[in-house]
């Protein structure tokens, strides 16, 4: 709005968003980690768009990175290591070299890590998705309208915030696992993501209930309402894009919860049964380790070291340059 | 004050209600009926139909006097959970599993609470410096690391590799030779995200007027810092600790799980493992019950030590 007035010799206005972002970028530490996560969800989507079939079919490609269940060496080969194998089609001795080693099937631990990027990324992201999803407009209604609609949202996320959350988890991770809603069969990653999504949105949805609160008598809000807006308006155009950076700064913090939530859930054989997954690979190395094989269980957990450790020095960057008032340190 | 508390009481009942009907949607509506998994792959339509029969499957959900839901709603309230689906009831085996688990997570508790208020005001102490800097780094790290490889590379360093400590539980053993690693394990894996906490509930002390009198009085380092200070950061502790007291007597399901300590989140995973909805169902009310207990009795302490909290 004000591009338009504003004098050669003023000096530029910066919003808020640009002035955040604008010190955002100065910290080159949580730069440098944010670029980690974009890599993250890059192989990620790498994987899951190079695995389906239809990209298989359209470019003719099959790359070998996501083809995780070929067996690609012996059983258990070491790491950095040249090892002679013989594939069981074949005759002749391949001479083949690995980074992560392999597994107890001969599977490369490298493309199980990668493709288990993708089921972690797509599991947090989709409850991210779901548990904001539910949180917000709750949250929203509640603080708003107050009444017996807040009174029924309160009374419900009190209830859920009463069970302790990873019973919570995991209640809902059993029941959901197997069963047919609208004729799709909840199994995988879905179950793993719809277990966490419906269950974490509880502090969120509190949070955005007492700033909904705090600012429905704020200025703006009675100046809209003076010019005859609706309260739907109201709430979903002026008053959520005010709480709009919570969310943002809620989301990244919990999405490293939800990485770790999900290979918890894997490893109690509750999430992606036959596809690779970080959690599965851990539990694998409840009984290789005894044997010294060590590669499978240090490639998991480096790969879940590296984008925690990103995200959760990302996320602090983002609350701080987000929100002043919030600031610890 | 009387009315104060039978005022929160009334307001519990809709809690446990809502904890009850959403169980009820899990495990009956969502879980559906079970009859088919408890009879076995090979059972004939008859027993299956005795089995629906027994366990009240065949009755209608809502909306009866004899529904599965007011079936529900008796044995929560009266605590008879039944038996599990290796018929021992229910009640003995969480009866069985609270001591083991209270035997793990107490010391736990109490020790990862020494180490991280401990360290967290000595880093509040040396706030700024390179120690500060590097605690916090290492916090964060601390806090990255996934649960599961803490636990299974100290038992297999520890307890195979070193063999400090037993691999398994003993039962013929004295159970703190047992619980040993895993409380341990469970302090240094829990201690990143806890200091972290500590340390910026010390730093809003730390900065405050009355500290730099002491220090102006003369008083030693650790006086200030073990006496003046930490009292006046108890009550966010104690906050802290007494909402984490009910959760306690859950267990730690991973550790339980790793060392083969029998106790409640071992009866946890072992009823996921066999998808024994009955004891998820009993667990998940007693606990619900349980911290919506000890959210009443918190309130009350508030009450009664902070004469600004209004009873209205």
């Amino acid at each position: 709005m004000s591009e338009t007035t504003t004098q050669q010799n003023e000096p530029v206005s910066r919003g808020y968003w640009s002035d955040a972002f604008r010190r955002l970028r100065r910290r080159k530490l949580a730069m440098v980690c944010f670029i980690i996560v974009l890599i993250y969800a890059a192989m990620a989507a790498f994987v899951g768009i190079v695995e389906t079939e239809t990209f298989k079919k359209i470019f003719k490609l099959d790359v070998p990175i996501v083809r995780w269940n070929e067996q690609v060496g012996p059983s258990y080969q070491k790491p950095m290591a040249q090892y002679d194998f013989k594939p069981e089609q074949s005759e002749t001795k391949v001479k083949g070299w690995s980074l992560f080693g392999t597994d107890f099937l001969g599977e490369s631990t490298l493309r199980k890590t990668l493709y288990g990027v993708k089921t972690s990324m797509l599991v947090a992201f989709c409850a991210s998705i779901i548990s904001i999803g539910i949180g917000v407009p709750l949250g929203a209604l509640a603080g708003y309208y107050r009444g017996w609609v807040d009174e029924t949202i309160v009374w419900f996320y009190t209830t859920l915030g009463t069970i302790p959350y990873i019973l919570l988890l995991m209640a809902f991770a059993v029941a959901l696992r197997g069963r047919e809603f609208f004729g799709v069969e909840i199994r995988g990653a879905p179950a793993v993501y719809l277990a966490i999504g419906l269950t974490s949105w509880v502090g969120l949805c509190r949070l955005i209930r007492g700033e909904i609160i705090k600012r429905k008598e704020s200025e703006y809000v009675l100046a809209a309402r003076a010019m005859g807006c609706s309260d739907f308006r109201i709430l979903f155009s002026h008053l959520l894009p005010n709480v709009f950076h919570i969310i943002l700064i809620n989301f990244s913090l919990r999405f490293v919860s939800f990485i770790h939530a999900e290979v918890i859930l894997s490893f109690l054989g509750l999430g992606e049964n036959d596809k690779p997954s970080w959690g599965a690979m851990i539990d694998a190395a409840r009984t290789e380790l005894a044997r010294d094989v060590w590669w499978e269980m240090a490639a998991a957990t480096a790969a879940i070291f590296l984008i925690s450790l990103a995200l959760n020095i990302f996320s602090d960057a983002l609350r701080d340059c987000l929100d002043p008032k919030l600031r610890i340190d | 004050m009387t009315a104060f508390i039978i005022r929160r009481l009334i307001y519990m009942i809709p809690i446990v209600f809502g904890v009850l009907l959403v169980t009820f949607v899990l495990f009956t509506v969502v879980g559906g009926d079970i009859s088919q998994q408890i009879a076995g792959k090979n059972a004939d339509q008859q027993t299956i139909d005795e089995i629906r029969h027994e366990y009240g499957f065949d009755k209608p959900l809502f909306l009866s006097w004899d529904s599965q839901f007011i079936d529900h709603f008796k044995r929560a309230v009266t605590f008879d959970f039944g038996r599990a689906m290796d018929r021992e009831r229910i009640s003995e085996k969480i009866r069985r599993g609270v001591g083991p688990s209270l035997m793990l997570t107490g010391p736990m508790f109490c020790g990862e609470l020494i180490v991280a208020v401990s360290l967290a005001l000595i880093i509040a102490f040396v706030r700024g410096t390179v120690w500060d800097v590097s605690a916090v780094v290492i916090c964060v790290a601390g806090m990255s690391i996934p649960y599961l490889s803490f636990i299974i590379f100290g038992q297999y360093f520890f307890a195979y590799k070193l063999d400090w400590f037993p691999i398994i539980y003993l039962p013929e053993e004295p159970m703190i030779k047992s619980v040993g690693l895993p409380i341990v394990i469970g302090i240094i894996a829990g201690l990143g995200a806890e200091l972290r906490f500590y340390r910026t509930i010390m730093l809003d002390e730390i900065r405050n007027d009355y500290v730099r009198t002491a220090f102006a009085k003369g008083l030693s380092t650790s006086r200030v810092l073990f006496k003046h200070v930490l009292k006046n950061a108890m009550i966010p502790i104690i906050t802290n600790v007494v909402l984490a007291l009910p959760t306690l007597i859950l267990g730690s399901f991973l550790l339980e799980r790793f060392f083969g300590i029998p106790g409640l989140g071992y009866l946890m995973i072992e009823a996921i493992g066999s998808r024994d909805f009955f004891i998820i169902n009993a667990m998940t009310f007693i606990f619900s019950l349980l911290i919506v207990v000890f959210t009443l009795l918190t309130d009350i302490c508030y009450a009664l030590v902070d004469p600004r909290i209004s009873f209205k």
